[in-house]
């Protein structure tokens, strides 16, 4: 019942795309062109990628709590950093970059695009490969490099940057303002890179799906998860090579002695500095114009999983397809023209400010939109909880949290109070942070039986998804109560602020490290569960055990090289035909024709 | 599982909202009629999205809670509804920027501030504010009502000339600089914003306004103050490793103490 219907018209087609399966293991595994294969290293990378970024987030917690106690490990490992094991003002700054560089660029924006997208954009489509497999695998391998330039930040003299993630200039821009070298250029070289990476992925995403789509398969019965990485790689071509070029001019900037964000006059030490001309705000016109497009790159993917998640465990078709589309669509143009409400307390003209709030604003609406369907999706339907199901639900609940934040920032009033506050910590953590890992951990546990041919230990799952959602609640919640004080970000101590001691900082301080202990400590199970699970967790012979619709769920798993076995699967229907009328089962393939779904006319009129 | 789903939800939400009904932690009272203004759409945004958000969640729970029952045959077949959809894009889109426009008065006030001259106006107090790695400098005019020439080549930190001022410049003579801001209750005060090094963020949180001090640019913020007491100058941009300990204070003080304390200042000049 799950076989692929194949039409004969455009296998002679695919044929020309096919490739040999290698045979030696460095091209099979390591240089590979197979998209599934790609996808995999992307999410390995992403994996090693999140776990460095969490124990420098570890760190930095642990800074707030106990600045000036010693903790004799520490000082063993970073005889600089943290020399008598109590770290440095600069060490905290540095941790809390390269934690949010990390996270931004090597997590959040490879394993939902470059990982799931990679391994099922193409089997969802019906396709065999990626449209440029080589170009894949040249992303990829940027990627690494990228991720590897900045990991080497700190080992080099002075250390990992500590200019922020966001690298504002003249801080970054002026090695006499942070006594520094190297590290921030590693830090700008491995960002161009990222760049060109995933500016060339999101040229392959994009040819991929508007070229390589089965017979049948047009845009509007496209799996949400699809729609989504099309929409994320579209903000990708558009955003990443502006953020290239602004990295290429601060780069010429600390080298070469341009001055394209750095003004004259700068004084550091009694000694001037010599530049003339710049603006430290333009870095961040451009930094934002590519920074927040970055944020939907970042949480796109996880709505269009949860989505499909939600439709899938509830047993219901998504309500509202064509708004859910529709949304994506106004969230991708409408993230392109919001930049400025990173900027309201920067000194840009005060004027521009009306403009970039209304649209802001504007954002709120698909947004809505989208909450609205997700739950319309539930309602009525038959909710089966396995644990990427309780992933997507919470996905839900903290993009309404976190959005709900947004609204407050989104007011250049409100955000005169708020900005560069906890408030603002809180908020982007809960929505681009916590959501988006939230939709990689569903959409990792359900397709992992896909990919491994295995399923993960479901109990296990259940335990981690608890406690990491009270747990990022506890963690990120009161961070919004720390905003009120207002606690600014970004602040090595708190002590040399009274306010933040009158009012108990401290203690806030040490409710969030002790949760945040405790979600990390959860963390390991997790990663003990994956990496058990692809070695020995219960086999899955079962091609589709979700009883889901899309077309990855009709070939085995894991799938064979070439996913269809040359052949091009027919699409016959919607996406998420859950609970037809009439039909043999509560869910309908897209590879099956009416025929398959409801039995044969003779047989229906005999009955 | 999907009542307990529901119960974690709601008491997530719930334990959310408390601190911000009780007041737990929360801002310091404003002392501008700006500030105050800023509070109102605070509390405006703070009851209408405060309302949305535990809504949202009692439905996502409640949702998650009534069709994770065991039940009998299959889910709804149900493609969505437009006008539903319509109804709620209409209504949010109404909710939400009418939000911002509702703010945008008070914007204006606070931020377009009329052309921007190193002249002060009658009446108002003007005080230059540079901010350094990480130290804040401010500046009053002096008698004459007018800030002398700098000169970047005159910098001297330890000489006690950070922001190189020429005394020798006209209106440079009697300039006074200080490390704390102190502004008479009642009075207008401009606030003139420098940096000389990198971007800083001058952050008075009773005042309810902030803005960058950034390199080659100059800021203006307006106040009038209505409370005595003294308040925290806290940094609100990343600005280098002591970022942290970049403070000074404002002292908002009765119109005598603020004669007595500038003449003061002003006899260390001679």
């Amino acid at each position: 019942m799950t076989e692929v219907q194949v039409s004969e018209e455009v296998a002679e087609y695919t044929e020309v795309h096919r490739h040999p399966e290698p045979k030696s293991f460095i091209w099979k595994y390591i240089f590979s062109v197979d998209h599934k294969i790609i996808g995999i290293q992307y999410l390995m990378l992403a994996v090693a990628a999140v776990f460095v970024g969490m124990f420098l987030s570890l760190l930095v917690r642990l800074r707030l709590v106990w600045p000036e106690e010693s903790i004799p490990l520490l000082g063993k490992l970073f005889p600089v950093g943290a020399p008598d094991g109590v770290m440095t003002p600069e060490f905290y700054l540095a941790m809390l970059t390269m934690h949010g560089t990390i996270m931004v660029f090597m997590v959040l924006t490879t394993a939902p695009q470059g990982g799931f997208g990679n391994y099922f954009l193409p089997i969802q489509i019906g396709a065999a490969d990626m449209a440029f497999p080589r170009l894949n695998m040249l992303s990829f391998w940027s990627t690494f490099v990228s991720f590897m330039l900045l990991l080497a930040a700190f080992f080099v003299e002075g250390g990992a940057p500590w200019s922020g993630w966001t690298g504002y200039p003249p801080l970054s821009a002026v090695p006499e303002a942070t006594v520094q070298g190297l590290g921030q250029d590693l830090w700008v070289a491995s960002i161009a890179v990222f760049c060109i990476a995933s500016l060339l992925a999101a040229l392959n995403f994009i040819v991929t799906t508007l070229d390589l789509r089965a017979k049948g398969l047009t845009m509007f019965r496209l799996p949400l998860t699809c729609w989504t990485w099309f929409v994320t790689a579209i903000l990708g071509l558009l955003a990443f090579g502006v953020l290239l070029a602004a990295g290429v001019l601060l780069l010429m900037d600390r080298n070469v002695g341009t001055s394209f964000f750095v003004p004259g006059g700068l004084v550091i030490n009694d000694l001037p500095i010599d530049h003339s001309g710049g603006s430290p705000i333009l870095w961040q016109h451009l930094f934002w114009f590519f920074g927040h497009p970055e944020v939907y790159i970042a949480i796109l993917p996880g709505m269009g999983v949860t989505s499909h998640i939600l439709s899938t465990f509830a047993r219901k078709t998504v309500f509202g397809y064509k708004a859910m589309v529709y949304a994506i669509l106004a969230i991708g143009i409408l993230g392109f023209v919001v930049w400025g409400h990173h900027m309201f307390v920067s000194g840009m003209s005060p004027y521009s400010a009306f403009v970039f709030s209304i649209l802001t604003m504007c954002i709120g609406v698909p947004s809505a939109i989208k909450t609205f369907n997700w739950i319309g999706t539930m309602w009525g339907g038959k909710i089966r909880f396995d644990s990427p199901m309780l992933f997507s639900i919470a996905f839900v609940s903290l993009f309404v949290s976190g959005g709900i934040s947004g609204i407050f920032l989104g007011q250049p009033t409100i955000d005169l109070f708020f900005h560069d506050t906890y408030f603002v910590v809180g908020h982007f953590h809960l929505i681009m942070g916590v959501a988006a890992i939230f939709g990689m951990f569903a959409g990792l546990i359900f397709w992992f039986p896909k990919m491994f041919g295995r399923m993960m230990d479901e109990r296990l799952n259940k335990i981690h998804f608890w406690i990491t959602f009270v747990g990022v609640y506890a963690i990120f919640g009161p961070m919004h109560y720390l905003g009120m004080m207002p606690h600014p970000r970004r602040y090595a101590e708190i002590t040399s602020v009274d306010y933040l001691e009158a009012m108990g900082a401290a203690d806030l301080h040490l409710f969030i490290t002790v949760a945040a202990i405790v979600t990390i400590l959860v963390q390991f199970l997790f990663l003990y569960n994956l990496i058990r699970s692809i070695f020995k967790g219960k086999e899955c012979l079962d091609p589709n055990p979700w009883e889901a619709t899309t077309l990855e769920w009709a070939i085995p798993s894991p799938p064979p090289h070439d996913n269809f076995a040359g052949k091009v699967p027919h699409v016959y229907r919607g996406a998420y035909d859950f609970s037809l009328p009439g039909a043999k089962r509560d869910f309908a393939m897209q590879c099956n024709n009416d025929e398959a779904v409801f039995g044969s006319q003779a047989a229906s009129s005999g009955d | 599982m999907g009542l307990l789903t529901a119960v974690v939800v709601w008491l997530i939400t719930l334990a959310i909202s408390i601190p911000f009904v009780t007041r737990t932690w929360w801002m310091p009272e404003a002392i501008t009629d700006i500030g105050r203004l800023i509070d109102e759409s605070f509390m405006v945004t703070l009851v209408i999205t405060g309302f949305i958000f535990v809504v949202a969640q009692v439905a996502l729970g409640y949702t998650v809670w009534k069709y994770g029952r065991k039940s009998e045959g299959t889910a709804d077949f149900v493609h969505g509804n437009n006008k539903l959809e319509i109804l709620w894009t209409v209504a949010a889109a109404v909710i939400f920027v009418g939000l911002t426009l509702t703010g945008f008065s008070v914007w204006a006030e606070t931020r377009f501030i009329e052309k921007r001259s190193m002249e002060p106006s009658e009446g108002r107090l003007m005080v230059e504010v540079t901010g350094q790695q990480f130290v804040w400098n401010m500046r009053y005019p002096g008698e004459d009502n007018q800030f002398g020439p700098t000169d970047i080549t005159l910098i001297d930190d330890a000489g006690g000339n950070p922001v190189g001022l020429d005394r020798s410049g006209p209106g440079g003579a009697d300039d006074i600089m200080v490390p704390e801001m102190r502004v008479p209750v009642n009075r207008e005060v401009e606030v003139v914003l420098k940096s000389k090094d990198v971007l800083h963020n001058f952050f008075v949180p009773e005042l309810r306004i902030k803005l960058d001090t950034v390199p080659g640019l100059v800021g203006t913020l307006r106040f009038k103050a209505d409370k005595e007491g003294k308040y925290e100058i806290v940094c609100s941009e990343l600005c280098g490793l002591g970022h942290y300990k970049m403070r000074s204070f404002l002292h908002v003080v009765s119109d005598e103490e603020y004669d007595a304390w500038i003449e003061e200042q002003a006899s260390y000049l001679f």
